[in-house]
């Protein structure tokens, strides 16, 4: 019933956003994402942490082809449902310094992709699974389209044929694996895990699931939508994307195919490690040296989202443990981010780290809360970032030392661009127009105080993350191990 | 049986209204005849009836067709409105409308070669007269003539295919012909005319359905009829036309599947690969949508290569969402036609003249390129699933990257009618192609999230 909840207010919400009118529509849907916030935060208190999947629901929706709605969270799944759920008030409340037109259809497009969203993370039926994934697609392309910038229509297209390549494949695999389970077929998720797969069927199934969720973290060589992607899109639609979609991707590897190619997994997982680490040093290299603020920041996510990837593929319980912890930071560092970024443009109407300098002197607030939001994506200690990169580099070094020196290089890296940014931002010489650069508004100051303080308190006491997840990570390594 | 007959005499009333004087009334009587007909079909369910010496045999397959052909006939209703008023040949034009109906319906409901050529038929020679019915424009008349010449030839081939199984077999029945391969299957000894017979029968069925390469009349027809008619022919014709393939093929050469399962499944490569690329570089929508319905024709195809259970469901199910797509996108087609310019760049200014339009323009799109929660995907996934359960992974994953293909060119009608055009000026839809496109978009995606609501007819 809970999960229902969580799912359907965001719809009924989204629809109902069409029939208010624009004064209304930004309050509307900032209420109702704090009302399903409501919610969430009732169902962790009710939450066991062991590893069974938990507010289960289960309906026949096509009977005779063995799918079923069926809906659970268990550890992996709620802390992700968690952070859509924290983040979309969040993105929300961050709009309201913009004057979007037609704002009714902006705010109905952001509900439903939390809806979407959520049913991707509590989805327990590979169809099902498959048609949120898709769903989750359609009004972050329409937000980029409607609301982008200048060369949106070619992006949003690229964006777009490039995803929708991995979700078919994925969609092909996964009626390969739906036509090897035994009797009359069926989605179910224990049925698909506890299908035998041959080593070849496996060998082949580890592409068709691993492109479409590289793509989507993006894993190096498929990046290359999203840089354009991230800076095209309004400040809003990138912070969903880099904020919660891009998870949806590296969930889709916990869940959706470490479980069942364990044999796949085994002949390719190096391949897919030395790409994830590839991209890490890749994407920090690239953040080096760009101009534009939001495109560094979109290469320093790639660099992230490869240093989890690689996390999960070390297949150790740090590697995943760091994994969802770096989930969970990742997305609330960069949604600050950006909006730092989009509080920058809005008043210098430009994000070139050329063009802007000196604004530490005219906003104290700012600069801290900016200073907090940055050490935690360099992984300062006692940041949130840090309890998930040390774990993850502690993983990959379990699986490879070599590897771990090279991923390690983030760190040093990441904290080079980062804090390169920073100094043309804030520091130097003020620019001509940083005169103009006002202090902040009320709305403004309480998302980045928000994320602020979830930087601070992850990074303080991490632990009721790592508890959370860790039974049913167990459980899912053991299954892995089992077969191997 | 009452369906067909209650059809073929609304033809022959319709016929009448000229020189009887009913014209005024002759809509109203027909869309009730329609329904008449839809509700016999409905009411005749599980029966299996078989009517003058085994010809006809009327199905729940054929009548799950029968009525989703009446259906999309209603739907086609609220666009044609103008292009009957508007002719001084209106009581013809109905009339020759209601034979295709009826051809089509005999082609669902066949169990004799013969009956079959003769449904073929009847369908046929109306669409060449509806094809070229815009008497005053050249391009009608063009496409007129390119049909019939080129369904000529076809029927040559068919006719030719029929006669060769029919001195094998000595019989027109699809059963004994069933019994008579499976027989000499058995003892080895199949006479080589069945498999010429076969082959050009197939040639014959895969021209009406404008499977690559024997596609080249469709784009020229498609841009030259009237744009009813083009939506007549892209909906119900198509459905008729891949009813009586499945049905020939699922009866009679069931047996001998291996000899045209390969050429079949490269065919139906071909024309998904090929319509899809073709579909991109048109600039007149009409085109395009010509060339999107040879790529859906592939897709269908694929049910036919994969003949298992589930492929009579996936054809009409595939089917039923391709007609009721296509009915929305030709109402915008229509409007397009009556203001005079049928390129994807006029979209211009779509969504600015008509508040709200956009989002059931979308909904098509997505339910004709495939994408949740739209009827299309279903429908796809259906298709995908049959073609894997034969063991046709190759075919699928052809599939799968062509309709990505689909997705580019689909999509340029979403963006484009979101720009603004200078001028202020764009297409204005009226009330009738208003409601057909909002009622096929919701109709979709009813079909895309209930999709048992199809399913379990269990065809």
């Amino acid at each position: 019933m809970i999960t229902l909840l969580l799912l359907f207010v965001p719809l009924v919400a989204s629809l109902a956003c069409l029939l208010l009118d624009k004064a209304k529509v930004k309050v509307f849907a900032l209420g109702t994402s704090l009302v399903n916030f409501g919610i969430l935060v009732y169902s962790l208190t009710l939450f066991k942490s062991d590893m069974s999947y938990q507010f289960l629901v289960d309906y026949w929706w096509v009977k005779d082809l063995g799918i079923s709605f069926k809906l659970g969270l268990d550890g992996i799944s709620i802390l992700l449902v968690a952070l859509t759920n924290f983040l979309m008030p969040l993105i929300i409340l961050s709009s309201f310094r913009t004057e979007y037109k037609n704002a009714t259809a902006f705010y109905s497009l952001m509900l439903f992709m939390q809806f979407a969203l959520i049913g991707v993370f509590a989805a327990l039926d590979g169809f099902l699974f498959y048609i949120f994934w898709e769903l989750a697609l359609i009004p972050i392309y329409f937000i980029c389209l409607f609301w982008g910038g200048e060369d949106r229509v070619r992006i949003t297209l690229k964006f777009f044929i490039y995803t929708l390549t991995g979700s078919l494949l994925m969609l092909v695999g996964l009626i390969y694996v739906y036509l090897q389970t035994p009797g009359t077929h069926s989605f179910d998720i224990n049925v698909l895990y506890s299908t035998a797969l041959t080593v070849t069927d496996q060998s082949w199934l580890f592409w068709c699931f691993f492109l479409a969720f590289a793509i989507k973290i993006p894993i190096f060589p498929l990046h290359s939508w999203q840089a354009d992607t991230y800076t095209d899109s309004p400040t809003q639609g990138t912070m969903l994307l880099s904020g919660i979609m891009l998870k949806m991707g590296l969930y889709g590897l916990i869940r959706w195919m470490i479980p069942f190619l364990p044999e796949g997994l085994a002949q390719w997982g190096n391949t897919a490690m030395i790409l994830s680490i590839i991209g890490v040093v890749y994407a920090s290299v690239m953040a080096l040296v760009q101009k534009d603020f939001k495109r560094l920041i979109a290469y320093s996510s790639v660099a992230h989202v490869g240093l989890i990837a690689a996390g999960i593929f070390s297949l150790t319980i740090q590697g995943m443990q760091g994994a969802m912890a770096q989930m969970l930071a990742h997305g609330v560092n960069v949604v600050g981010i950006f909006f730092i970024s989009d509080i920058i443009f809005r008043r210098m109407k430009t994000r070139n780290l050329d063009e802007l300098g000196g604004l530490a002197n005219n906003t104290r607030v700012f600069t801290i809360l900016y200073l907090i939001i940055l050490l935690g994506s360099v992984a300062l200690p006692l940041t949130n970032g840090f309890v998930g990169e040390f774990l993850l580099l502690n993983g990959v070094y379990q699986y490879n030392a070599w590897m771990a020196a090279i991923a390690g290089l983030t760190v040093i890296l990441g904290a080079v661009y980062m804090l390169r940014s920073y100094q043309k931002i804030m520091l130097g010489e003020p620019h001509a127009r940083s005169i103009e650069f006002t202090g902040l508004h009320q709305t403004e100051k309480i998302v980045l105080v928000v994320v602020a303080l979830a930087i601070i308190a992850g990074g303080i006491y991490p632990k009721p993350i790592l508890q959370v997840a860790g039974p049913a990570l167990e459980d899912l390594l053991a299954q892995v191990k089992d077969i191997n | 049986m009452n369906t067909l007959i209650i059809i073929s005499l609304l033809g022959v009333v319709a016929m009448m209204a000229d020189a009887l004087r009913f014209k005024k009334i002759l809509l109203p009587i027909i869309v009730a005849g329609l329904v008449a007909g839809l509700g016999f079909a409905i009411s005749s369910w599980n029966t299996n009836l078989s009517y003058y010496h085994d010809m006809v045999l009327f199905n729940n397959y054929s009548l799950a067709f029968s009525s989703l052909m009446i259906v999309v006939t209603l739907l086609w209703m609220i666009i044609s409105k103008h292009y009957f008023s508007s002719s001084s040949n209106m009581a013809e034009h109905a009339a020759l409308v209601l034979f295709v109906l009826t051809g089509a319906i005999i082609m669902t409901a066949f169990a004799d070669l013969s009956m079959f050529f003769v449904g073929l038929e009847i369908l046929s020679i109306s669409l060449y007269v509806l094809a070229a019915s815009n008497k005053s424009e050249l391009r009608s008349n063009e496409a007129g003539m390119k049909y019939f010449l080129m369904g000529a030839f076809a029927t040559g081939f068919l006719l030719f295919g029929i006669a060769l199984i029919y001195g094998a077999t000595a019989t027109f029945n699809l059963a004994k012909i069933a019994s008579y391969i499976s027989v000499s299957q058995a003892a080895g000894n199949t006479p080589m005319f069945v498999y010429a017979g076969v082959l050009l029968i197939m040639v014959g069925l895969l021209f009406k359905v404008s499977a690559a390469p024997f596609h080249f009349w469709a784009p020229d027809v498609y841009e030259g009829a009237p744009t009813v008619i083009t939506a007549f022919m892209a909906t119900v014709v198509k459905t008729a036309a891949f009813a009586a393939f499945y049905r020939m093929f699922s009866t009679c050469f069931v047996e001998i599947t291996g000899f045209w399962s390969n050429t079949m499944a490269i065919i139906a490569a071909s024309t998904m690969i090929g319509g899809n690329i073709l579909a991109v570089y048109q600039t007149s929508l009409k085109r395009m949508m010509a060339y999107s319905s040879i790529a859906h024709a592939g897709y269908m195809l694929m049910a036919i290569v994969a003949m298992n259970k589930i492929s009579a469901s996936s054809i009409f199910l595939y089917t039923a969402s391709y007609s009721i797509a296509s009915m929305g996108m030709f109402a915008l087609m229509q409007a397009m036609t009556a203001s005079g310019d049928e390129s994807v760049n006029s979209l211009k200014g779509l969504s600015k003249n008509n508040k709200g339009i956009i989002v059931f323009i979308s909904a098509l799109v997505f339910s004709m390129a495939g994408i949740p929660p739209m009827a299309g995907f279903f429908a796809k996934y259906y298709i995908f699933l049959g073609a894997m359960q034969s063991g046709y992974q190759w075919l699928t994953l052809i599939a799968v990257l062509s309709s990505l293909i689909g997705v580019y060119y689909y999509f340029r009608v979403i963006f484009v009618s979101l720009q603004d055009n200078e001028n202020g000026a764009g297409h204005v839809l009226n009330k009738g192609q208003w409601t057909l496109i909002v009622l096929s978009a919701l109709i979709s995606l009813l079909i895309g999230v209930i999709p048992s609501l199809l399913l379990t007819l269990s065809l």
